[in-house]
């Protein structure tokens, strides 16, 4: 029976290697749900079959529990929310990593058993990753909500306390891996673990919140890689990784998207504030009605639309699915741009757009769509900014130079709907607005986009 | 399982994820961390065996019991959600 285990598990490892392969492609992507839940149950049945497992009292509890939670988790959350539930769940991920390395830790204690020095090592990376990634998932998560402050919060010498803190529980660790015996260590290790993972996130502001989202995701995955190699289980080792790598690019790619080196971010440094450029001087812009856009519009060939995450706020996805459906209608050739960093976490615009049915052969990424901006005859911004502002191009002194960005100045017209002529979240002024072929539309992007549908009939039977 | 076999199965692991996870569209990011998220809770298989041991102290089978069920949450909701999720990429329809 043992070595069936074994056997299952290579199995499970495979289809999870297959679940992910199928991600590669929305035409595939449901399958891939099949296989990984198809994996973790065998998973799960392995372990049950291979092992004398007792306590089944506790274990289905535990998973009658969890289970209770989970459904109306997944199908109440609102598609918004979704950055805030991947959170949570990392925080639950690494807490359970945690607390299974430090009930390992005390019952090899108990026996008096000594842990081979490899094993304290992936035991001490393991509770040390998870507990830190436990609250660091629940900061970010309170940040998420807008329960905790959206801005950073910073103190003198952060990044030196910060350090101290790490060093001391590092320290710690080593001792534990040297001398696994003093067992009065384990608790303050732990604990500085845990304040560790709020000092790591507390200063960072929430446009990072997609970075370190996936830079947790890595966390989790990588505690549970260390439990793999604690307990002596392949499964583990190979899901965990997976995991951690995923993770590991995801955050890469929103570095990049946001002109951040990798390194800033992996040490934490990352979200002090940049010295915005005070602009003073008032400078000349133009702005239009609903009427006079909905007339260009409709005038137009074809249309790129630029969502950002204002556009979410004001939940005007399902305005935008009619105005698209709109101009499709009249033969005007609609597309949207989309940023990599446009949401809250990596690629939470495509999730929002898609579920108010924008079919997803219309959304495009910023370097497949930014040769066309030149060929566009609109552009239009709803909800976004600093990635559409032309200083990141040309402008060397600007906090944002050489974050890749959308061309929309590149548009014969430009059509931005936003509150007011204040600078967005990095508080950076965008020369877009201040363009001649640039129109500014002032209002909530809902109903901005509903004041243009009702100019747009009007004018069908005309 | 002895260090070097685990570390080579880490390493060969961590290489496949990220040739895999490059070609993942970016349209699909969101489900693709939901979905790694749910693979992760395999760490239930670790919960199970703390708890499940034979002669496990309430200790372990407290917290086994905590660990659980936060992974069984993040199994079921982790999976759940990607389905959905997924459900809403829809192409085009063919009809004009």
């Amino acid at each position: 029976m043992e070595h069936l285990g074994s056997y299952i598990y290579i199995v499970s490892a495979g289809l999870f290697v297959l679940s992910l392969k199928w991600m590669n492609s929305p035409v595939t992507a449901r399958r891939s749900v099949f296989a990984g839940e198809t994996g973790m149950l065998l998973a799960i049945v392995g372990t049950l079959l291979s092992h004398h497992i007792l306590n089944w009292d506790w274990i289905l509890a535990a998973f009658f529990i969890g289970s209770a939670v989970g459904v109306p988790i997944a199908y109440i959350m609102p598609m918004t929310a979704v950055p805030q539930r991947t959170a949570m769940s990392h925080a639950c991920g690494a807490l359970a990593a945690a607390l299974v390395g430090t009930a390992e830790f005390y019952r090899a204690n108990q026996l008096h058993e000594t842990l081979p020095t490899f094993v304290m090592v992936a035991l001490v990376l393991e509770t040390l990753l998870g507990f830190l990634t436990f609250t660091g998932s629940l900061m970010a998560m309170g940040k998420l909500q807008e329960v905790l402050p959206q801005r950073p919060i910073t103190y003198r010498n952060q990044n030196a306390v910060n350090f101290t803190l790490f060093v001391i529980a590092a320290g710690l660790g080593i001792r534990l891996i040297l001398v696994p015996t003093d067992i009065w260590i384990f608790p303050i290790f732990a604990g500085l673990a845990l304040v560790f993972g709020v000092l790591l996130i507390i200063p960072i502001g929430g446009a990072d919140m997609p970075t370190v989202i996936a830079l947790l995701n890595s966390y989790a995955g990588l505690s549970a890689c260390a439990m793999g190699f604690a307990l002596g289980n392949n499964l583990l080792v190979v899901a965990g990784a997976l995991d951690g790598s995923s993770g590991l690019i995801l955050s890469i790619i929103m570095c990049k998207a946001m002109n951040r080196s990798f390194t800033n971010v992996l040490f934490g440094a990352f979200g002090q504030i940049q010295a915005s450029h005070a602009q003073a001087q008032q400078r000349p812009y133009r702005s239009a009605t609903a009427e006079e856009a909905a007339s260009i519009l409709e005038a137009a060939g074809s249309v790129i639309i630029v969502p950002g995450y204002g556009l979410a706020v004001a939940q005007a996805q399902h305005k935008i699915r009619e105005l698209y459906d709109n101009l499709m209608r009249r033969g005007v050739d609609v597309k949207f741009a989309i940023h990599p960093v446009a949401g809250r976490m990596p690629g939470h615009m495509n999730v929002l757009l898609a579920e108010a049915d924008i079919p997803y052969d219309r959304l495009f990424e910023m370097d497949d769509i930014n040769g066309e901006f030149a060929q566009c005859d609109v552009a239009l911004v709803i909800g976004a900014n600093d990635v559409t502002n032309p200083a990141a191009r040309t402008d060397k002194s600007s906090p944002i130079y050489g974050m890749p960005i959308l061309d929309v100045d590149k548009a014969h017209t430009v059509m931005v709907i936003k509150r007011s002529m204040n600078p967005g979240f990095a508080g950076i002024d965008n020369d877009l607005y201040y363009m001649d072929k640039t129109l500014m539309l002032f209002g909530d992007a809902k109903a901005f986009v509903s004041e243009i549908l009702k100019e747009l009939p009007a004018k069908v039977g005309a | 399982m002895d260090l070097s076999t685990g570390l080579f199965i880490f390493m060969l692991a961590t290489f496949l994820g990220l040739e895999i996870i490059r070609k993942v569209s970016p349209l699909l990011h969101t489900p693709l961390m939901s979905l790694t998220n749910a693979i992760s809770a395999i760490s239930v298989v670790g919960a199970i065996l703390i708890t499940g041991a034979p002669g496990a102290t309430m200790l372990s089978k407290v917290l086994g019991f905590i660990a659980i069920t936060a992974a069984v949450t993040n199994i079921v909701s982790g999976f759940l959600i990607t389905d959905r999720m997924l459900k809403m990429f829809k192409k085009r329809e063919a009809k004009k």
